[in-house]
């Protein structure tokens, strides 16, 4: 600090507004910035209008074409412009419940393991490693679905095909699984250790503390992740389009042991053109309308997760 | 509220025990208030904690050293002296709490009621359970009044009446009569010193035999610090209380004993390790310690 000394200003001798004024350049510059910050803000609502846009248009051509009663039928066989929308919901929902059905035990117990009982140490090495199993690409989980899940457990416990639903959905929740398990994880991390001392102070175990007092403190942001979990099954693509058969269509079902197709993988079909849609009348605009249905479910579930998030935040 | 016998003399005159409850002879100097002592002779009170040399460490760190006193029934006993001075740590020895900090150990003996506290055999769960813990931040759970109060007998299998026993704790924490018709609302929706004693009647509901209070008035307004202290005094005819307080006035009108604790510095490592410095009644620590130490701290020369 040398030889730097602040002078008190002279007290209000001759102070005038101009002296406080705001100067043009200034004003200008921060004006432009302003202005480019809020365009870039814009890009991306811009997007999402556009996606809408598309969405409907396209939802729109396919209602005003398709014959109402062919949404209601066997199986969904756009080639054969059966678009049964009952088979690649159901898909959908049995994949999901599959997936959650293995990631909220695996999910949550391992983020009660990690915020209550693991060591600081233990939960510098794990916390990386779960974010790590975060990234695995949909495609490697589809063929590990495929290659192992399918034959060692679908196909030696429940009796079923090389593709299923249930492989599918099993692979899913092993890649949802570290999703649930960091969102629920910072919720249960977020409870103030007051409550805990509190707790212990009153003789509480760990498990009654953790049952009791965090859990129960944390529940929105656990049901948040849940439902996270839920709206990243349903949109899953990869991992069904491989793993869950009925490329070419689908019979409705609801059995996990059966090939089936869900909305996501309904979509792939047609716009990798595998269903063969070229030349068909409504297969391709039907790929619209499903987009719009999933559009629909999954923003249902995000806004029921934010609004628990944000109930999170309020209690403490 | 308050017990007749304990009038709160929050004057600036000191009364010396010696006194025969009438003028007291003037002590003059920026000397504290000392709660009038009533005289009655010395009994022999029993001990309830036992502090025989302990020493706390956090790894290697040895954060307070050799400290040896004597906790007595039905007291009050305070704990003060400057910040990071081991109040707090020395507090948390004595239901265990520091067990729950990785690498945190003690060394000596604690004895409670003339078991070792610290014997392996002993179970931190059942130590909690009869000395409960008032916080320095009001930590009530969020969930109902009810439930807050409840929590500790439930986890530990009560089997009585829940409401009886939910009535008298919050009767006992002076607070039945603001929350009697809203039992069911949440306890954070209380004020900040309704919270505290909701977490005073929260301990009291495991029957505990000694409360530890951690700064317990350091985040209220000087209203509800007064109604928390009043409580205490009414406390301690149940239950023995040790507290540690940043607020020197507090333990002259609360407690019956003091410990001074403060921090020295190492020259060459510049550890910093709490330490007892003078341990007595606390009229004798107000108005006549024996540590030169101590007359600093209390006459607001240091800290």
């Amino acid at each position: 600090m040398a030889g730097v000394s602040i002078e008190a200003r002279p007290a209000g001798t001759s102070l005038s507004v101009s002296d406080l004024r705001l100067k043009m350049g200034r004003r200008r510059r921060e004006g432009v910035v302003r202005r480019v910050f809020f365009a870039a803000a814009l890009v991306s609502v811009l997007i999402n209008v556009l996606i809408v846009v598309t969405l409907f248009d396209g939802t729109w051509d396919f209602l005003s074409r398709v014959e109402l009663r062919l949404l209601w039928t066997d199986g969904w066989f756009p080639r054969r412009d059966m678009y049964d929308i009952r088979t690649i919901v159901a898909g959908t929902m049995v994949v999901a419940v599959v997936a959650m059905v293995v990631a909220t035990p695996l999910g949550l117990g391992a983020a009660v393991y990690l915020a209550e009982y693991a060591s600081r140490r233990a939960r510098r090495w794990l916390k990386p490693i779960l974010e790590v199993l975060a990234g695995i690409p949909s495609v490697v989980m589809g063929f590990f679905a495929l290659i192992w899940i399918s034959p060692n457990i679908m196909q030696s416990f429940f009796d079923a095909g090389l593709f299923s639903l249930g492989a599918a959905g099993i692979g899913v929740g092993i890649l949802i699984t570290p999703l649930v398990a960091s969102v629920a994880e910072d919720a249960m991390f977020a409870v103030p250790g007051s409550l805990r001392e509190a707790s212990y102070g009153l003789g509480a175990r760990k498990r009654a503390t953790t049952i009791r007092v965090v859990f129960p403190a944390a529940v929105s942001g656990i049901v948040a992740a849940l439902i996270l979990g839920i709206s990243r099954a349903i949109g899953e693509t990869l991992v069904v389009a491989i793993a869950a058969g009925g490329t070419g269509g689908s019979l409705f079902t609801i059995d996990p042991r059966q090939q089936g197709q869900t909305m996501t993988a309904a979509m792939t079909a047609l716009a990798t053109g595998s269903d063969q849609v070229k030349g068909a009348t409504l297969a391709f605009p039907s790929l619209f309308f499903v987009g719009a249905l999933l559009f629909f479910m999954t923003l249902g579930l995000n806004v029921m997760s934010e609004r628990f998030v944000r109930r999170v935040r309020k209690s403490y | 509220m308050s017990e007749s016998g304990d009038p709160m003399d929050v004057t600036n005159r000191v009364q010396l025990p010696e006194s025969e409850g009438g003028q007291a002879e003037h002590e003059q100097g920026p000397r504290l208030a000392v709660r009038q002592s009533r005289d009655e002779p010395e009994v022999q009170r029993e001990v309830v904690f036992d502090v025989r040399d302990v020493s706390n460490y956090y790894g290697d760190f040895r954060a307070v050293r050799n400290v040896t006193l004597p906790v007595f029934r039905n007291e009050i006993t305070a704990l003060i002296g400057p910040s990071g001075c081991g109040k707090t740590t020395f507090l948390r020895n004595l239901n265990r709490m520091n067990d729950l900090i990785e690498g945190a150990r003690i060394e000596g003996e604690l004895l409670y009621h003339g078991v070792d506290l610290y014997d392996p055999q002993v179970d931190p769960v059942e130590v909690r359970r009869r000395i409960g813990m008032v916080f320095q931040k009001p930590n009530p759970f969020p969930k109902s009044i009810y439930d807050n109060v409840a929590f500790g007998p439930r986890i530990a299998g009560f089997t009585g009446n829940m409401d009886d026993l939910v009535e008298e704790s919050l009767h006992r924490a002076a607070l039945w009569d603001e929350v009697k018709d809203k039992l069911k609302e949440s306890g954070m929706a209380l004020s900040g010193g309704q919270q505290q004693r909701l977490c005073i009647a929260r301990a009291i509901a495991t029957r505990p035999d000694v409360i530890l209070m951690d700064e317990p008035c350091s985040a209220l307004d000087p209203i509800a610090t007064q109604r928390i202290e009043d409580l205490m005094l009414e406390l301690k005819h149940r239950y023995s209380i040790v507290i540690v307080t940043h607020n020197m006035q507090q333990a002259a009108r609360v407690s019956d004993r003091t410990a001074f604790f403060t921090v020295e510095v190492h020259e060459d490592s510049g550890q910093r390790t709490g330490t007892v410095v003078e341990y007595d009644k606390t009229e004798t620590i107000f108005t006549n310690p024996s540590d030169k130490r101590t007359e600093d701290y209390v006459t607001g020369r240091f800290g």
